[in-house]
């Protein structure tokens, strides 16, 4: 199995199984980092988040993300997967597993896969309040390199 | 040469479509469509240096298209 992974689904994320499939026997460890939908944002109520994405980018770019941390921190296999669709309070947006001999490494690797993730996957929400009004959440602007 | 444009969340709004294919002349550059697509409707609200990827990769302005390419126009992204 490849040693980076990543997904973008309209189905639910099931942990147990995210977990197992990136664990292999040379691993002490496995991180999971399990996103959320929360109730507010801002201090005003939300009641739902509509998740878009250009998904075949969104699975590379990940992918990428992926590689980068497992180069940069010698984890073992790294699992990304990212929902899309409309998720309600408590429900999972975003899940990576990290799977590692030690654990220090396996935590700057999720550390460092989210931010990026955050950063430069092409991902949006919508986020639709109690008061029935929906608006796109602001966010970050990737940095594109010029050309040398 | 024909290339095929992708909008997604706030420029799929402005746009009111999912993609649009359009003739450019030989080449052209991103800026060059950029210009085009702020030239008229909803898309003249997309600011004038947005971020593009050109066949899925992040590329700048200057990146000279072909025939072909898929260009997608990347409003400020939000996951997690």
């Amino acid at each position: 199995m490849s040693q980076s992974f990543a997904l973008v689904t309209p189905d639910p994320i099931d942990p147990a199984r995210l977990l197992g499939d990136t664990l292999s026997p040379d691993d002490g460890a496995a991180l999971l980092f399990w996103g959320v939908v929360r109730n507010q944002n801002d201090g005003r109520p939300v009641r739902n988040l509509e998740y878009s994405a250009y998904a075949e980018m969104a699975e590379r770019e990940m992918r990428r993300i992926a590689d980068e941390a497992r180069e940069q921190f010698g984890t073992g296999a790294i699992r990304v997967i990212h929902r899309t669709g409309k998720l309600a309070i408590g429900q999972a947006s975003v899940a990576i597993a990290v799977a590692s001999p030690h654990r220090a490494e396996a935590y700057e690797a999720s550390r460092y896969v989210i931010e990026q993730l955050k950063q430069r996957v092409p991902v949006w929400k919508r986020e639709g309040y109690v008061d029935g009004d929906s608006e796109w959440v602001p966010g970050f602007t990737p940095a594109v390199r010029e050309m040398a | 040469m024909i290339v095929r444009t992708l909008f997604f969340a706030l420029y799929r709004d402005m746009a009111g479509a999912d993609e649009l294919a359009l003739e450019l002349p030989a080449g052209a550059r991103v800026a060059d469509l950029v210009g085009r697509l702020r030239s008229s409707g909803g898309l003249s609200r997309m600011p004038e240096s947005p971020v593009v990827a050109v066949n899925m990769d992040y590329a700048p302005l200057a990146t000279e298209l072909r025939d072909g390419d898929e260009v997608a126009f990347i409003p400020p992204v939000a996951g997690g």
